[in-house]
Formats: C-alpha cells, structure tokens, sequence
C-alpha cells in the first residue's frame, strides 16, 4: 500500500480548475489540507467549474467524502459549477445522500456568546424554580407524614424492614472504623496540649463530651449521606429512568408514599442507634489512646469519660442525627425523582444527593450550636 | 354533559380530547388537538420519530398537565378532576409503559398483587390465585416468583400487560408495545390485544409506529405531525392508507418517503 496520497490541481485553458486525487485515501493518514486549494480558487476570480480527476486514484474511504464535501461546500459559497462527473460512483452517491437532507432549520445549536448578566439572570431564575420544587416537595412531604400519623399511607411494610436493615444493620462496620478513628484523632490532638499540663486525665472528658455532642451525630451523618443519601438517590432516578414511577403514579400510589417515606422513616428509626454506637466506639478509639499512650487505665478513662458527660449531652446528639437523618434521606429522595431520564443523569442525581445531604447537615450543625447555646443546653 | 353528538352508527365515545396544547415550557409540542376515542375501538397515535405520540399518551393518563385544553373519560374531565375522582379514574385505566415499568423490587405475583390488595377486597389466597391467572393469560404461567430482572423483554412487557389488566380496566393503554420485540412476539402480542379488547370489552389506545401492527389491529387513529403541530389525518388506518389527501400520511403508511408518495397518489 502506497503511502504516497493527496492532490494536486491545474487550471485549463477554458477556465475549469481540474482537481487530481492520487493514491489511496484513507481516514487512518488524515485528511490533506484544504487551504492550498481554497488560496487558489480565493486568487483566481473567474473559475467557470472544479472537476475532479480520479485515474490514480488507487483507493478511497470517508477521508475523500470529507474532502469533496469540504470542494462542494467552497463551489457553493462561490456559486462555481462543481463537476461530479471524475468522481468514483460510490463518491457520487455517498455525497447525494449526505445532500439529500437539507439542513433542519433551526437544528444547529447556535453557540450564543451571553453576557455576564444575562448568565447571572438565567443562574437566578433557575435557582428560583429549584427552590420552589424544593419547597413544593417538602410541603407534600409533610402532607405524607400527616397521613402517616393517621394511619393512612400506604407502603410496603417489607421495603421498610429491607431499607432498615440496609442502613441500619449494614452501615455498622464503616460507622465502627469512622467513629474509633475520630475517637483516637481527637484523643492525640488533646494528649499533645494537656500532657504539657500534666492533666492527661481531661482527654477522657474531650473526647467523650465532642463524641456526644457533636462528632458522633455528625459523623454517621456524613458517613449516611454518602452511602445511603446516594443510593437513594440512585435507586429514585433508575426507578424514573424505568418508568416505575410513573407506573406507581397511575396505578393510584404516591411515589412520596411508597419510595420516600419508607426511606425517611427507616433513617429516622436507624441513625439515633448509629449514632449512639459511634458515640460508643468513638470513646473506645480515645480510650485506646489513654491507656496505650498516656499510661491511664481502662477504670480511670472511663470514669472519667462518665463523670464528663450528661444524660443532655448524649440525647443532644442523638436528636440531632435523627434530624440529620431526615435531611439526608428528603435530599437523596428528592434528586433521585428530579433525575433526568439517562444514566449519566443518575449519576448526577446520586452526586447530587450527596452534595446537598452534606451541606444540609452542617448547616443545620451550626444552627443547632446557636439554638443550644441561646437555650443553655 | 359534554356537547358531542353521538354518531350515527351508535358508538359512544369513551375518550375526548379537546383543544388539547401540549408544551415543555415555552416549547409548544403540539397545539389544539380534537379526537374522539369511542367505546371499544383499537385507536392508533401515530406519527414520525419524535411527533409527539407518547407525550400525548402521557397526557392522557395524567402524567403530564396539560398547557391547554381537557381530556374527557366519558362525561368527565380527568383534567380538571379533583384528586380523588382522578384516582377513581385511574383505576379504570391499564397502562403498558415502553419499558415495562415493572417494579423491580417485587416479583411478578407481587407486581399485580399489589394492585389487587389496594383496590379489592380479595383475601392474600385469592390474589395469589387471580395474580397467576392474569400471567397465564399473557402466557407467563409458573413465573409468579419471578423477579422482573430475571425475565427477558418480551416476557417483560407481557408481564407489564398481565400488571395493566390486573383490576380489569375499561381503557388500557399502550406505549410502543413491540418496541424491542422480535416480529414473532411483536405479531403475539398484537393479538393478545384484540382478544383482550373482546373479551374485555376494553377500549385500546396504542402508541405506535409498527406498520404492521397498524393495520393488524387499529380501526381508528390520529396522525401527528410535528412540523404543523397537530393532527394531519384521523380515521382507519386502511382508509388513509388508500384515500388520505396528506402525501406525509400517505408515505408514512407506504413506508416510502414523501416524493414516491407525490407521485403515485391513491
């Protein structure tokens, strides 16, 4: 196979500029430039036709399409004759499918330079409708608790006792490394200042009242709104994707009753339990430090750890995370059933999950840290 | 009390949509639809890839709110329902979604059950019972414990009609039915269609483009076509074949493109 391909053109006497195509064209070794050419039909004004000669032409793809299509494109702008007639058959009518369609008006997607303010107003705009979803959504999610109070939503029982299992049951050996390693960070970052003090002792009261009041609740809740908060989300859109929402819809069930509240409830139920386990373990990953490093004893950490912290502390944290619980499975379930109808959608929908879940929970972690100071607690 | 006069030949109509505008936003899909489905009939949504056809069966099930317009269930506006007389008259209707929509977290027996559970007062046995008795009706006998993922397409979809006909529905709609089936399942299920339609005494709306399918079972349709955003042509599918005055009908009937059908008109 010859390398040695490309073109070359002469102009004849009666002012047809003859294209020649030589060798064998293939897609593989480019496409020759085109700006030769359009130089010279740019210089030369007064071309009557461009014609094509093919004799050595030894073998062609997709590559001379491209080419002749890019010749016929130039005749058209210049209103010069293109004479198809050199051009291999199969060339010739390749070139009249691809013509035989007129462009759809209106079907390029013209690239429009927006001014800044005018992406600031659209940003808005959209950030508004979202809103209203969102608030739309919470105000039927109220509705379904309301019916659920009264006994009267309708859900699969055996969904809820599989959601519980999975984010109950399930979550615990990643909520067991989390929390130990939380505990043991807390541990060292408050061993390093009291040990200058002598007062080794107070990293029990440390680590046990940040455990229970702030870090064990907060934890599980990112730890949830990763694992849980996404699969929500990723379960909702697929169930979208395939209809089976819609197919819920018009057999007379709500998607909110059906999918999400089962979802709320079995987070509600779980993350207090999780987060007292963490809240546990965390102090276990401090005790380690105490007894391995600072020469305390088991009975004199956890005596400590006892005498620190209240009954208040522990139930503080534990309402916080049933909060955080609801905040990650709404924002799960909610970009699950925004999802757009395509896979990549979904996983925008599950990313998105996460994102929001996240921010949810800090947010309402700095609010409760306010509310709690204002309230003493 | 909606003001159409009843045909001549004494079929009532089951389905009116009137002035119906479809719309994305500010994009107009389709503008002022009118048609009438009447008791009984097989009625075919026609059209090119993209006209719209299954958005308008969304409509008509409540999926989608209008922009503009109602739809009728014979004196009364679904559209304008209140939630409750809405449901009561969703449950008349039996919907094959294009996919299947299956749930895909219960087995087929759970799939219908469900439906059966809500909405009568069979007792666990007897919708056991009714739930395997709707799947040997689409031929699916001894799959009751099947999860959908465990079946094929075609089993899918039948499962999904055996689900649109668990509480015996007067309307039962179809998107696409033989999208993604073979041409032997495609010709089954297209007669498993009228039969049902017989012995149900139902009124069929299908979503389609299968020629074949057209001709086999419609005896009334609509033609939308998205370039003058409404209805070309209505009638039977074998009446537009050989008398539509539209060459675009004409050719989409033909399977041949628009200037074959100019040139050899009726």
């Amino acid at each position: 196979m010859s390398n040695d391909y490309g073109f070359s053109f002469v102009q004849t006497q009666e002012g047809t500029l003859v294209i020649r195509l030589v060798g064998s064209w293939r897609l593989r070794a480019g496409i020759p430039s085109f700006a030769d050419l359009q130089g010279k039909v740019a210089s030369t004004g007064m071309l009557k036709r461009i014609g094509f000669d093919t004799r050595d032409l030894t073998g062609w793809d997709s590559s001379i399409l491209a080419f002749v299509s890019k010749v016929s494109e130039l005749c058209r702008q210049r209103k010069i004759p293109m004479d198809r007639e050199g051009l291999p058959v199969g060339v010739r009518k390749l070139l009249e499918l691809a013509e035989a369609v007129p462009e759809r008006k209106g079907a390029r997607r013209e690239v429009e330079k927006t001014s800044l303010l005018e992406r600031i107003g659209t940003k808005a705009i959209g950030a508004t409708d979202s809103l209203t979803e969102m608030l739309a959504f919470l105000g039927e999610m109220t509705i379904t608790f309301v019916r659920l109070l009264g006994m009267k939503a309708r859900y699969r029982t055996s969904d809820l006792v599989l959601l519980i299992q999975q984010c109950g049951a399930q979550a615990l050996p990643i909520v067991t490394l989390i929390s130990f390693l939380v505990g043991v960070i807390l541990a060292f970052v408050g061993a390093v200042q009291l040990k200058q003090f002598g007062a080794q002792i107070y990293v029990a009261d440390l680590v046990g009242i940040a455990m229970m009041r702030e870090m064990g609740a907060m934890m599980t809740g990112i730890i949830m709104a990763g694992r849980t908060g996404a699969a929500f989300a990723a379960q909702l859109g697929t169930m979208k994707v395939t209809q089976e929402v819609d197919a819920l819809t018009t057999a007379g069930f709500s998607p909110l009753e059906f999918l999400v509240l089962p979802r709320v409830v079995a987070l509600i139920l779980m993350m207090p339990l999780l987060c007292l386990y963490s809240d546990f373990v965390g102090v276990l990953g401090g005790a380690a430090i105490g007894v391995g490093m600072l020469d305390l004893s088991w009975t004199t950490y956890f005596h400590e750890t006892a005498n620190a912290i209240t009954l208040t502390d522990i139930f503080g944290g534990v309402f916080k995370s049933s909060v955080y619980g609801v905040l990650i499975a709404l924002s799960g379930c909610l970009r699950g059933l925004q999802s757009g109808n395509s896979s990549s959608a979904v996983g925008d929908a599950a990313t998105s999950a996460v994102v929001t879940g996240i921010v949810a929970i800090v947010v309402a972690c700095g609010t409760f840290a306010v509310v709690f100071y204002v309230l003493g607690i | 009390m909606i003001g159409e006069a009843i045909p001549a030949n004494g079929a009532k109509p089951h389905i009116t949509v009137r002035d119906l505008t479809m719309a994305f936003g500010s994009f107009v899909l389709m503008r002022d639809l009118n048609f009438t489905v009447n008791h009984g009939d097989v009625f075919i949504i026609m059209g090119g890839s993209g006209s719209g056809k299954s958005t308008l069966l969304r409509h008509l099930i409540g999926l989608i709110e209008p922009a503009r317009g109602d739809v009728f269930y014979g004196d009364e506006n679904f559209t304008k329902a209140e939630p409750a007389q809405r449901q009561e008259l969703l449950r008349r209707m039996g919907v094959l979604f294009q996919t299947g929509g299956l749930w895909s977290s219960m087995t087929l027996a759970e799939n219908i059950g469900m439906l059966l559970e809500e909405y009568t007062q069979l007792n666990p046995t007897e919708i056991r019972e009714v739930a395997a008795l709707k799947l040997a009706l689409v031929g699916l006998k001894g799959f009751e414990d099947y999860y959908p993922s465990q079946i094929s397409g075609g089993m899918q979809k039948r499962a999904g009609l055996a689900r649109a006909m668990a509480l015996d529905p007067e309307v039962l709609f179809f998107d696409e039915p033989s999208a993604g089936l073979d041409p032997i399942s495609s010709r089954l299920l297209d007669e498993l269609i009228l039969e049902l339609r017989d012995s149900l005494g139902a009124t069929v709306v299908v979503v389609t483009h299968e020629l074949a399918s057209i001709f086999t079972i419609g005896n009334n349709s609509v033609f939308l076509d998205p370039e003058t955003k409404t209805v070309t042509a209505s009638g039977h599918p074998k009446e537009l074949l050989a008398h539509c005055p539209d060459p675009k009908v004409r050719a989409f009937l033909r399977r041949e493109t628009v200037s074959e059908s100019l040139q050899n008109p009726g």
